[in-house]
């Protein structure tokens, strides 16, 4: 258990953390401001990586594909919320998973009708490609550091717009009040859908930047869509704070308990036997992570104020 | 007058052949994965087989041929409910599928207990080469573990003394580990299971760059092979030999491109094999499907030309289910892989090489036949199997 590994480590998990925000955020406002459960959140991860591989793959270059995907994605986002998640905000929760969770059999089908079963890819661009020595010994693919870069750019541009500008204010207290926000003349519905396209197109963001490492396929938004509900449940609903915080933690205990988790175990049992519990135990770490968590705090880290 | 006779006799017995063979109509049915992230495998098998039906003029055996495609959907249980629409109500003479092994467990009573025979065009799990095998069950692909097999000789062969192994955490995964180790000697520096489905190799690829072994064995099948495949570039192993089973084929080159070049694996065949017969078919896959075939459907290929084989054996009559059984036994047919045998246990005897990938000059990525490993190789397990069972 090198120094070196244990920074590759945490880099790696940092890169999977503000993946996971970008996720996280769009979704932890649109359950926390309008109340709405919306299953098919990764779905829209996973046009956002559809979208940039087409347009990338029509432009010959990742950044007009990027540029192309996300006016997509938020139009897309829109889209869905204007024909069928605004006819679901009253309904109760149990309709409103029903009615997602087809969108992702829905949608799921309908990307391989468009683009084929098969995996698709983007090539990394080519000013990112390659790895750079970070410290003697220590090489890391560019990027996946700017997969950091950008993520946590754009944490802070979201921590501001939130905290600082007007809409930010509404949507803050849309989360605590919403009818009262209605009541003081704030067209409570214009907010969602502006609420529901932004989260659209971070979640695209998320997938487009991802594309060039992993591969674009139906059904990639499902897995992450289940850690991004830890991620919110952890960081308290409603909460870009909190979604962020989370959201890291998430990412760093996901990626070292898998690469020390056995290691450590081994200290206390027999190599085998801490080799094959560390395995049964390093995918769980996370969910032990959110009972801890809601164990002390039921609301999560950063609940939203009700 | 002697010889009118003899045309009318022979006319009345050309006219009794014609309507029997319109009596005679034979029925396949075909069941594999169509849907999900590993649909692309079901298409290729189904695709070869339509392409070797359609070659014959839509006649195996010299009879009419109606071919029922499902989806098992990689559900055991949605496979199980559809095989047995397909041997009750639609009352085929051949099951031919499927593709993943977990499928194969649940659908392999319920035909070779009816009256269809069951033809598997990839999975061959090692419990029906063995103590289960079964009279009714044929394989025209190979012994799961040999494929994995090939590499561990491989290894050992090249003289890598230390090896880096990694597989998804289920049992396909441990058995291929097994495999590998059934042939290497040296020593395994690592050894990491993965949770199926995991796409982001960051974590293990940083292991396997601290443990710096001579080379890598993975086996990571589909969208999991596409990524690690791609990650393991990007992280600058590729200098570390990657072998490998099920993990860089003709179904996941369209994604990995140029980061699969020199990676090795095992197979039966590559797309380049050098016989006639394989030369037609590439062309005529790649003329019909606009993709590069893989040994999904070379052996679903295969399975349809076994089919017919045996049919002509048993004279066309496929009531007579142990004529068509023993024509399946001695499978005369030229297989677009040269060497092969059905062996004891209903698996193919067939040699087994090492394969690179290349891009083809066509722009293509394909496999690309290195040398041969093993040669008539029969599974370890058939010993176990008493064909009088």
């Amino acid at each position: 258990m090198s120094l070196t590994l244990l920074y590759v480590q945490t880099l790696n998990g940092l890169q999977l953390g503000v993946l996971l925000f970008l996720i996280a955020a769009g979704l932890t406002l649109v359950f926390g401001v309008m109340d709405f459960v919306n299953l098919a959140h990764g779905v829209q991860y996973m046009i956002g990586a559809y979208l940039a591989a087409m347009f990338t793959a029509l432009t010959g270059n990742f950044f007009f594909g990027l540029a192309l995907a996300l006016p997509c994605a938020l139009l897309f986002g829109l889209l869905l919320e204007f024909f069928i998640f605004r006819h679901l905000y009253a309904r109760d929760h149990l309709d409103q998973v029903l009615a997602t969770f087809g969108i992702i059999l829905t949608l799921n089908q309908a990307v391989k009708v468009i683009w084929g079963a098969a995996p698709l890819s983007v090539p990394i661009p080519e000013i990112f490609s390659g790895s750079v020595v970070l410290m003697p010994g220590l090489l890391y693919p560019v990027w996946r550091l700017v997969i950091i870069a950008s993520g946590l750019a754009i944490a802070l541009l979201l921590g501001l717009l939130v905290t600082k500008t007007r809409i930010g204010m509404l949507v803050r207290a849309g989360a605590t009040n919403a009818p009262m926000v209605s009541a003081l003349g704030v067209d409570i519905g214009r907010l969602f859908m502006i609420v529901f396209g932004f989260g659209a197109m971070l979640a695209g963001f998320a997938g487009a930047m991802v594309a060039p490492i992993l591969s674009v396929e139906p059904g990639m938004g499902d897995n992450l869509l289940i850690l991004t509900f830890v991620v919110i449940v952890i960081g308290g609903i409603g909460s870009i704070r909190g979604a962020f915080i989370a959201a890291l933690l998430v990412g760093l205990v996901d990626t070292l308990g898998r690469s020390f988790g056995p290691s450590i175990l081994r200290a206390f049992l027999d190599p085998a036997a801490a080799s094959q519990t560390g395995r049964a135990l390093a995918p769980m770490l996370i969910y032990i992570l959110m009972a801890a968590v809601l164990f002390f705090r039921p609301a999560g880290l950063f609940p939203a104020k009700k | 007058m002697m010889k009118a006779k003899l045309f009318v006799t022979l006319g009345a017995v050309a006219l009794m052949a014609g309507s029997a063979a319109a009596q005679e109509k034979l029925k396949v049915g075909i069941v594999v994965t169509l849907s999900g992230p590993s649909a692309v495998l079901g298409q290729q098998a189904r695709d070869g087989f339509n392409l070797a039906v359609k070659q014959m003029g839509g006649k195996l055996g010299g009879l009419d041929t109606e071919v029922i495609v499902v989806d098992d959907e990689l559900k055991p249980d949605v496979a199980v409910n559809k095989v047995k629409g397909l041997v009750e109500r639609d009352q085929v003479n051949f099951v031919v599928g499927p593709i993943f092994s977990n499928v194969l467990q649940a659908i392999h009573k319920p035909v070779v207990d009816s009256n269809a025979f069951l033809i598997s065009p990839n999975a061959g799990t090692s419990n029906f080469a063995g103590p289960q095998c079964n009279p009714n069950f044929f394989v025209t692909s190979y012994q799961n573990d040999q494929v994995h097999e090939v590499l561990g000789k491989t290894a050992q062969d090249k003289g890598y003394k230390r090896l880096f192994l990694l597989a998804p955490n289920y049992q396909a995964g441990k058995d291929s580990l097994a495999g590998v180790k059934r042939h290497f000697k040296g020593e395994i520096v690592g050894e990491v299971y993965t949770p199926l489905g995991q796409l982001d190799f960051s974590a293990e690829l940083a292991q396997i760059a601290a443990a710096k072994p001579d080379a890598v064995f993975a086996f990571m099948p589909g969208g999991m092979g596409v990524n690690l495949v791609r990650q393991y570039r990007q992280a600058g192993l590729a200098n570390i030999p990657f072998l490998s089973a099920f993990t860089v084929d003709e179904s996941t080159l369209p994604a990995q491109k140029e980061a699969a070049i020199g990676f090795f694996g095992g197979a039966n065949w590559a797309p380049d094999m050098k016989n006639p017969q394989n030369e037609a078919f590439v062309k005529a896959y790649e003329a019909a499907y606009n993709s590069v075939p893989g040994t999904y459907a070379m052996q679903a290929y295969d399975a349809a030309l076994l089919i017919d084989a045996a049919i002509k054996s048993a004279g066309g009559k496929l009531s007579d289910k142990n004529a068509l059984r023993a024509g399946l036994k001695k499978a005369d047919f030229q297989s677009l892989r040269g060497n092969f045998k059905i062996g004891v246990n209903g698996y193919p005897i067939q040699d087994f090489y090492l394969v690179q990938v290349v891009q083809r000059p066509d722009g293509k990525f394909a496999t690309s036949l290195r040398e041969k490993v093993f040669s008539d190789y029969v599974d370890v397990y058939a010993k176990d199997c008493k064909p009088s069972n």
